[in-house]
């Protein structure tokens, strides 16, 4: 390992502290929210797409908070992959149960 | 207490490295509130081990009524009327008893004893001594662990007591059974799950977060011991598939308490009546959430006990470990997938083809890394100086034992051969195997192999081999005939261990239990009892050699190369006195050249003609 | 030996402990709440109807818009300890715990309204469903007297109360309506217990909720006595403020998600 180590040397680079920054995501933030709340009163046709907008709006707010307010965009992997392996089990649990309970013998009763 | 305090010394008065201020913290700071990693740990260990006492007598009973049913328990009969009321009358065990006695048995031995004894006590203990660490990352963290631990065991204790009982819907809970039961037992189960779920989720933050950040310098991933990745792994899977069960204890909490439906399907009646519920849930949506923790479980309860195992082979074959990348990547692939594999507890639910398939198909696969970590700490034996020291024993017992716990779960994980297995004998025999001769006989060796380090004094050899030998032999027993009580059809929970399905009942009826099966059951009683006379030299010697075992003449008597070792015995305050420099990895043992026939690794190199052999990686 | 890397952050992972501990913390969370959003898939996916148009909209929304300022000013917070501007610190968290109070008021306001909406299976087989205005005296449901009060309406079937977003459901007039007891054959409140919907909603913004609770606490003792520390060990002092910040932003996150699949979806 290296024994000459200072302070800065290694470390995550700072996270901004731009003020501006902030208030970009900000404002990011209340747009978005505005923009599901507009989006889910449109008729699409089926629910599955009002369903996969909102979860996308969603999806994109949800970056903006953690990357840039919870500084993971500058954090390093190790931090990341963790929630990586997280997001993973958590999609894995959902989806195969879901799966699970829509595959079943073509002569079981469903009501 | 004077005398306490000298044998453990929390403190070094000599300790100059120690920056604080040296007033006695007192005997409530020192040994029941305390933070220090190594308090913390015994702590765990002596609670873990009550309660697996707690569990056998459970078990005991259970075994007798199987044996016996209706007839009243001999020696404690009268203490259970006395205690219990209507449920035992006559000291014999209603049905109803005989039910909260397999639930509770099951949820105390996994999640109060195994578990905690396993990963928090050995974990503990161990695992920032041998990073190189002060302590744990966050000790006052640590010490709410054990105290949610404790809280969770005296809710689950306590449930025995209160009118109705405790639960009865086996360890696995299942609604609507659960919720539908008449008696707050269920509930307790429920509050005490959500205090110990607390607890290990605080020790996984903990570890996890100790194992990334503490390590000493030179202490590269590489070049730790296999027992503190199995930790990391153990974390993780508690980490992370503790808290889905835990939203579901919640949702079944509320079930029974606000009368939500989550798992009530509609149309449900109790006792011919219609439910008051909504309906609309979903039974088969809490044994999803359950299995998602459950199946990470088990390898909780197998990867620390794999790891002190390999320590123990280690130590005692003079010889590197064979295959130490393997293990270590093995144990990683076995984390991931155990994520994956859940539902394979559930093929009789009614799943279709394609979903059985990709369970039955990654269950398949994980059986892989399992025995390429079984593999490599066999091969370790090969070509090593063994020393059949009591520790070493119980390592070499774990190896068949756990081989043999692995391959009959083959048959269970391939879903056309489950059809006939569910729920029955064979499952329990199954993993029975791999977790008492198997995990548990790793644990065993754990205690005597760390006791020293503890303590400054070894444990009597000569009972621990009686106490090896005797539960060997007296755990294959026990177990063994129940493979053949389950490929005959004998299911799981029944209080009365069969009898309604036997031969001698329904004479003539096609494929009811023969006698011979039957008979089985008397066997195995008086294994089980003389298991438990078996346990008793353990005990004995366990206390007594704190203050009579033949004491230790240096602070590494097994002569082991890992860090744990290096410290003074036991361990003060802080571990060590400044932040130890690791050099090699963990098994460097007989190097050629090297003066002794193992090469700590935080002794210095070597540095004379012979060049350093040291397989940093 | 002292434990490393308390405050200053070990050079190979870049964090310093604390913050090594919260975010595996929030990996738990994220399955926990995973867990309760599977749960939400799978009873939806499973039911035969599912209610749309329950809660209210504009609150939700304006809920969502307080929990994203907390966020902004729990971020800048942080921001101002790193500036060194202690009484900037104490302005923004301030913000913070008023957005947090106001935040659980207007849930609370929610909360009650579903618990004072009842719905009614009268004897004739038609349902009645509205506000709870007032109850008689002599009210009492299992010995069939008195009469109850809604402010509400009538329908024939069940069903017809899950979708108030269909376009039939704007021409609904709401009037009050007395019902005596004896015509009443089930009365129960649009609490946890009333379907799968009211469950999954109850459980997962009550979780929340604790979670809100939780984090203005400790967002609440570092703005007050814990901010002591500020003087004897800023540094450390910035850490802890950061590290309760990581929190308050998963509890963000999660309304985030949990506002549209709820409210909207």
């Amino acid at each position: 390992m290296n024994n000459s180590m200072t302070m800065n040397d290694g470390r995550s680079p700072e996270p901004v502290h731009s003020v501006r920054g902030y208030l970009f995501v900000y404002f990011a933030l209340l747009a978005g929210t505005g923009l599901t709340v507009w989006a889910s009163f449109i008729p699409f046709g089926s629910r599955e797409i009002n369903i996969g907008i909102a979860l996308l709006i969603a999806g994109v707010k949800a970056f903006l908070v953690a990357g840039y307010f919870m500084h993971l965009i500058s954090e390093r992997k190790m931090i990341c992959n963790v929630m990586g392996f997280t997001a993973f089990f958590f999609l894995s649990l959902m989806f195969l149960t879901l799966y699970a309970m829509h595959d079943f013998p073509p002569t079981t009763v469903t009501h | 207490m004077s005398t306490y305090l000298n044998k453990f010394p929390p403190h070094r008065d000599d300790d100059r490295a120690h920056e604080h201020s040296h007033h006695d913290p007192g005997f409530w700071r020192t040994y029941i509130f305390s933070t220090d990693h190594k308090v913390i740990g015994i702590q765990y260990g002596l609670g873990a081990l009550s309660f697996m006492l707690f569990g056998f007598f459970l078990m005991l009973l259970m075994r007798w009524q199987m044996a016996h049913p209706g007839e009243p328990v001999p020696v404690v009969g009268w203490l259970l009327e006395k205690t219990l009321g209507q449920v035992a009358a006559r000291g014999a065990l209603s049905a109803d008893l005989y039910n909260s006695f397999g639930a509770m048995h099951g949820t105390i031995m996994v999640f109060l004893g195994v578990v905690p004894l396993a990963f928090a006590a050995f974990g503990n203990y161990v695992v920032p001594l041998m990073i190189g660490a002060p302590d744990m990352a966050f000790p006052r963290v640590n010490m709410a662990s054990y105290q949610c631990y404790v809280l969770g065991g005296i809710v689950m204790l306590v449930s025995f007591f209160i009118p109705g009982g405790a639960a009865q819907a086996g360890w696995t809970s299942y609604s609507p059974l659960a919720t539908s039961i008449p008696t707050d037992g269920q509930i307790f189960w429920i509050i005490g799950m959500a205090l110990i779920i607390t607890s290990s989720l605080l020790s996984a933050v903990n570890f996890i977060a100790t194992i990334i950040q503490l390590r000493a310098p030179g202490m590269t991933w590489m070049r730790l011991p296999f027992f503190v990745w199995a930790q990391f792994v153990t974390g993780f899977l508690l980490l992370l598939a503790f808290p889905p069960l835990e939203a579901a204890a919640i949702m079944q909490l509320m079930d029974k308490v606000a009368h939500t439906s989550f798992f009530l399907p509609t149309g449900l009646a109790i006792g011919g009546q219609l439910a008051n519920a909504s309906g609309g849930g979903s039974p088969l949506l809490w044994q999803h959430l359950f299995w998602f923790l459950g199946h990470p479980e088990v390898y909780v309860l197998i990867l620390p006990a794999m790891g002190i195992v390999c320590e123990i082979i280690a130590n005692n074959t003079r010889k590197p470990i064979w295959g130490y990348k393997s293990l270590v990547y093995s144990a990683l692939v076995v984390g991931f997938l155990s994520f994956l594999v859940w539902a394979h507890h559930m093929y009789l639910t009614g799943m279709g083809q394609k979903i059985a398939t990709f369970f039955q198909a990654t269950t398949m696969i994980i059986s892989i890394p399992s025995v390429i970590i079984l593999t490599c700490l066999l091969i370790s034996l090969w070509g090593g100086s063994i020393r059949f020291n009591t520790p070493m024993l119980f390592a070499l017992g774990f190896l068949p034992m756990f081989g043999m716990g692995g391959l009959t779960g083959l048959p269970l994980g391939l879903a056309p051969s489950d059809i006939h297995l569910h729920d029955t004998y064979y499952v329990i025999a199954h993993f029975h195997y791999v977790v008492a001769p198997g995990t548990i006989f790793a644990l065993f060796a754990g205690i005597y192999y760390w006791f020293p380090k503890m303590t400054g004094r070894k444990m009597n050899e000569f009972w621990g081999r009686v106490h090896f030998w005797c539960s060997f032999v007296f755990m294959n027993i026990v177990f063994l005939p129940m493979f053949a009580q389950g490929m005959k059809g004998m299911l799981r929970r029944m209080a009365d261990g069969g009898a309604n399905y036997s031969a001698a009942r329904v004479p003539g009826a096609i494929d009811t239990l023969p006698n011979s099966i039957m008979a089985l059951h008397t066997w195995i009683l008086w294994a089980a009892m003389a298991l438990g006379l078996a346990q008793i030299p353990f005990i004995i010697n366990l206390f007594w050699s704190i203050r009579h075992g033949e004491k230790v003449k240096s602070d590494n008597p097994w002569q082991s190369t890992t860090l744990e070792w290096q410290t003074p015995t036991p361990p003060p305050h802080g571990n060590f006195a400044t932040p130890p420099r690791i050099y090699r990895g963990p098994y460097e043992y007989s190097v050629p050249g090297h003066a002794t026939d193992f090469f700590p690794q935080n002794e210095p190199p070597d540095f004379v003609a012979t060049p350093e052999v040291s397989t940093a990686h | 030996m002292d434990i490393p890397y308390t405050v200053q952050p070990r050079p190979d992972t870049g964090v310093y402990n604390a913050k090594m501990g919260i975010w595996l913390f929030l990996a738990s969370e994220v399955m926990l709440f995973g867990g309760l959003f599977s749960a939400y898939v799978l009873l939806r996916v499973g039911a035969d109807a599912w209610p749309h148009g329950w809660l209210n909209i504009p609150l939700g929304t304006a809920n969502t818009f307080v929990l994203i300022t907390s966020s902004i000013t729990t971020v800048l917070a942080w921001v101002s300890l790193k500036n060194n501007q202690f009484s900037r610190f104490k302005l923004f968290h301030a913000i913070t715990l008023v957005c947090a109070l106001c935040f659980l008021g207007i849930k609370s306001f929610e909360y009650r309204d579903k618990f004072m909406h009842y719905e009614i299976t009268l004897a004739n087989g038609k349902f009645a469903d509205g506000h709870l205005i007032g109850k008689s005296r002599d009210f009492d449901l299992a010995k069939k007297t008195g009469s109850v009060t809604l402010h509400g309406y009538e329908v024939d079937q069940e069903v017809d109360l899950m979708d108030l977003h269909r376009p039939e459901a704007r021409h609904i007039q709401r009037e009050e309506i007395t019902i005596p007891a004896v015509e009443i054959k089930k009365m129960g409140n649009y609490g946890p217990w009333h379907n799968t919907y009211t469950a999954i909603y109850f459980t997962l913004t009550g979780l929340h909720a604790l979670h809100v609770i939780g984090g203005a606490l400790v967002i609440g003792f570092l703005w007050g006595p814990g901010s002591r520390m500020w003087k004897t060990d800023p540094e450390r002092f910035t850490n802890r403020v950061e590290v309760s910040g990581l929190f308050w932003h998963f509890v963000d996150l999660i309304w985030i998600f949990l506002f549209p699949v709820l409210y909207l979806l």
